[in-house]
C-alpha cells in the first residue's frame, strides 16, 4: 500500500494541485479568480473540439471563431431581441451551428492541408464581416449589451461565482464526452484517418463522413462555449470573433498538444493567462512579446507545451525512481 | 452613373488591385519555392509605407533615396524572418508553419507600432497633389505611379525569372526541389532569396501606396489577406495569374460600391474577395487534392 502510494505520489500531488485550483473560489479571490477560470473553461470547450478535429483527425481549421461567434450571436439575438428562454436559445444556437458546419463540411473537406486552412480562414472572416455588418440584427461593430442571464427556476446565474460552476459543469461534461469518443470505435477511425486517408478508406472507414461529423461536433462545442461566453459577459461584439480569435484558438489547441483531450484545458489556460493577464504587464510591447512567444513555441516545441512538460516530468520521475532503488 | 464615375471607380479598382497584385506576387513566390503560406506578407507593405514616411519626415532624407532605403530595410527584415524563424522550424507541420508566420506578422506589426509610429501617416506624393483628368474622371496622379510601378515590377520579375541564372534556379526549385538540389541548387538559398524578393515586393507596394492613402501599423492585415486571395486566384503558381487575381479583386471591390442592393451594402466590400476565394478553392478542389497528393 505504502509502496503503491509512493509510486503514485506524483499523480496524487497533481490531483491535489488541480483540486486546489478548482476549489479556490470557495474561499478567496472570489471575483477575480472565478472570472479568469470562467474564461479558461469556455476556451477549453472550444479547444477540445479543435483537438478532436486537428489532433485526432488531422484537419486544420483557421475559422473556429466563426462557430464560437455563431453560438454567441444566435443566443444573444434569440434571448434578447425575441425573448426566447436563454436555455432554449443556447440549444437552438448549438443545433444551428452544428447543422451549418455539417452542410459546409462536405464541400470544404474536398480540400486538404494548406488549401483547407485557406478555406476555413476565408469562412471565418466572412462570418466575422457578417457579425459586423448585419447591424439590424447584431448591433454592428458596437455589439449588443444587456443580454439576459441564464436561470434555473428562481436561481439566476447572476454572479461570477455561480457562473463559474455552470461553465465548469459544461466543460467537464464536454471533456468526458470527448474522452469517450476518443476511446471508442469512432476515435480509432479518426486516428486511422490522421495516419493515412487511403488506408482508412481501404478498411471501410467513410473518411469524409467522419471528418464532417467531427467538424459538426467541434462546431457544436464552439457554439456552446459562445453561448456561455455571451451569458457570462451579457455583452457581445464582433471583435471577439476576428481572425486573431481563430488564431488564438488554434494556438490553444497546439500548446495543449493537439492529440490530448486533457491537454486542451492546459492549452486554453496557459494561452489565456499569457495573452490576457501576463502580457498586460509589458505595456505597449505586449503584442511584440506575444508574437515572439508564438514563434519560439512553434520552433522549439511544435508538439506543444503540454507534451513537452509531460516529457520533462516523466524524465524527473525516472530519475527519482532510479535514485530510490540505489541504496 | 456617368461614364466619368465609372472610369474613376475602374481606375480606383486597378490602383488598389495593383497593390494586391504586388502582395500576391510575394505570396506566390514564397509558396512556389517553399510550400509555405507567409501570413506576414501584408506587413511588408505596411513597413514600406511607414518606413518611407519616417525616413522622409523624421530622418530628413530626400525622397528617392528614402524610398529605396525603405524597400531595402523591408527586404532585410524578410531575410531576417526567414533565417531566424522559418529556417529553424523547417520540419514543422503545416499548422505550425502557419502559426510561425502569423507569430512573425504579429511581432513585426507590434515592433512597427512601438518603434515607428502608431499614427495614421501619409507620405508626400511623387509628383504633386494636382489631380489629373482621365476621360472626365479626376485621378490622383499617385494612382498612375502605383499602376505603373506594378506593371514595371511585374515585367522585371518576369525577365528575372526567365533569363537570369538565379531566376531560373528559383523556378527549378519551385518545380522540383529534389531534382534541382541534385544539379547543385541549394533549396535553402533559394528559399532565402524567395523571402527577400517577396519582402521587397511588399516594400515596393508600401512606398508607392503611402502617398495615396493613410497607412498605420495595422494596415498590413487586410492588405495581406487581399494579396493572399489574389495569389489563391492564381493558384499560388503563376506570378502573372497572381497579378490578374489582384487586379480582378481590386476592380470587383471598387465596382461593388454601386452594385449594392437590399441588405448588401458596400460595407460587404471586404467579403467579396473572400467569397471569390472560397468559390475558386471549391471549384478547383479536385485538382488541388490531386496536387497535394502528388506533392
Amino acid at each position: 500500500m505504502l509502496a503503491r502510494l509512493k509510486r503514485n505520489w506524483l499523480y496524487l500531488a497533481i490531483a491535489a494541485i488541480i483540486a486546489f485550483f478548482v476549489l479556490i473560489p470557495f474561499d478567496w479571490f472570489l471575483g477575480q479568480y472565478a472570472t479568469l477560470m470562467i474564461f479558461i473553461g469556455i476556451y477549453s470547450i472550444v479547444t477540445v473540439g479543435l483537438c478532436l478535429l486537428m489532433g485526432y483527425t488531422g484537419q486544420v481549421s483557421l475559422g473556429q471563431a466563426a462557430f464560437f461567434g455563431m453560438g454567441a450571436y444566435v443566443s444573444a439575438i434569440l434571448s434578447k431581441t425575441y425573448g426566447v428562454n436563454p436555455w432554449l436559445a443556447m440549444l437552438i444556437a448549438a443545433a444551428m451551428t452544428g447543422a451549418f458546419a455539417y452542410i459546409i463540411g462536405y464541400p470544404i473537406f474536398r480540400l486538404k492541408g494548406n488549401y483547407l486552412a485557406m478555406a476555413t480562414l476565408g469562412l471565418g472572416l466572412i462570418m466575422w464581416i457578417l457579425f459586423r455588418e448585419l447591424s439590424q440584427f447584431t448591433g454592428g461593430p458596437d455589439g449588443m449589451s444587456e443580454i439576459p442571464s441564464l436561470a434555473i427556476g428562481g436561481f439566476v446565474f447572476n454572479t461570477s461565482f455561480r457562473r463559474y460552476f455552470l461553465v465548469w459543469f459544461f466543460c467537464l461534461a464536454v471533456l468526458l464526452i470527448s474522452q469517450n469518443i476518443v476511446r471508442s470505435r469512432t476515435g480509432r477511425a479518426l486516428r486511422a484517418i490522421h495516419g493515412s486517408e487511403e488506408a482508412a478508406e481501404s478498411i471501410g472507414i467513410n473518411v469524409t463522413q467522419f471528418k464532417v461529423k467531427i467538424l459538426a461536433l467541434s462546431a457544436v462545442y464552439a457554439s456552446l462555449a459562445g453561448s456561455l461566453f455571451v451569458y457570462h459577459l451579457r455583452f457581445v461584439s464582433p471583435q471577439s470573433f476576428d481572425f486573431m480569435a481563430s488564431v488564438k484558438l488554434v494556438v490553444m489547441a497546439v500548446i495543449g498538444g493537439l492529440a490530448s483531450v486533457w491537454g486542451a484545458i492546459f492549452g486554453a489556460g496557459a494561452t489565456h493567462i499569457l495573452s490576457d493577464e501576463l502580457l498586460l504587464r509589458f505595456g505597449g510591447w505586449d503584442v511584440v512579446v506575444y508574437g515572439l512567444i508564438l514563434v519560439l513555441v512553434m520552433i522549439f516545441m511544435p508538439e506543444g507545451l503540454f507534451v513537452k512538460l509531460k516529457e520533462v516530468f516523466e524524465r524527473l520521475r525516472l530519475r527519482y525512481r532510479q535514485g530510490g532503488t540505489e541504496p | 452613373m456617368s461614364s466619368a464615375q465609372f472610369v474613376g471607380l475602374l481606375i480606383g479598382g486597378i490602383t488598389s488591385g495593383s497593390i494586391y497584385a504586388l502582395v500576391g506576387l510575394g505570396f506566390t513566390i514564397i509558396y512556389a519555392v517553399t510550400k509555405i503560406i507567409n501570413f506576414a506578407q501584408g506587413e511588408f507593405v505596411m513597413l514600406g509605407g511607414l518606413l518611407s514616411y519616417i525616413l522622409i519626415h523624421s530622418a530628413g532624407i530626400s525622397m528617392v533615396p528614402a524610398l529605396f532605403l525603405s524597400i531595402l530595410i523591408a527586404a532585410a527584415i524578410g531575410a531576417a524572418m526567414y533565417l531566424l524563424a522559418i529556417r529553424s522550424a523547417k520540419n514543422a507541420s503545416v499548422v505550425s508553419l502557419i502559426i510561425v508566420t502569423i507569430g512573425a506578422a504579429i511581432f513585426i506589426r507590434g515592433l512597427a507600432g512601438q518603434l515607428l509610429t502608431k499614427e495614421y501617416v501619409r507620405s508626400p506624393s511623387f509628383s504633386g497633389e494636382q489631380s489629373i483628368s482621365v476621360l472626365g474622371a479626376r485621378i490622383d496622379p499617385q494612382a498612375l505611379w502605383i499602376i505603373g510601378t506594378m506593371v514595371v515590377v511585374t515585367i522585371i520579375l518576369h525577365f528575372f525569372l526567365t533569363y537570369t541564372m538565379v531566376g531560373k534556379a528559383l523556378k527549378a526549385c519551385a518545380i522540383n526541389p529534389v531534382a534541382s538540389s541534385l544539379v547543385g541548387i541549394n533549396p535553402r538559398t533559394m528559399a532565402l532569396i524567395a523571402f527577400i524578393l517577396a519582402a521587397a515586393l511588399g516594400g515596393i507596394g508600401g512606398v508607392v501606396l503611402a502617398p495615396f492613402t493613410m497607412l498605420w501599423y495595422q494596415s498590413g492585415v487586410m492588405l495581406g489577406l487581399k494579396g493572399f486571395v489574389a495569389a489563391a486566384i492564381g493558384g499560388f503558381k503563376s506570378p502573372v495569374a497572381a497579378v490578374f487575381g489582384g487586379l480582378l479583386i481590386g476592380v470587383v471591390e471598387s465596382l461593388a460600391v454601386w452594385a449594392s442592393w437590399g441588405p448588401f451594402s458596400s460595407a460587404y466590400k471586404d467579403a467579396i474577395a473572400l467569397v471569390v476565394l472560397l468559390l475558386i478553392l471549391l471549384v478547383r478542389s479536385g485538382k488541388l487534392a490531386e496536387e497535394e497528393r502528388t506533392g
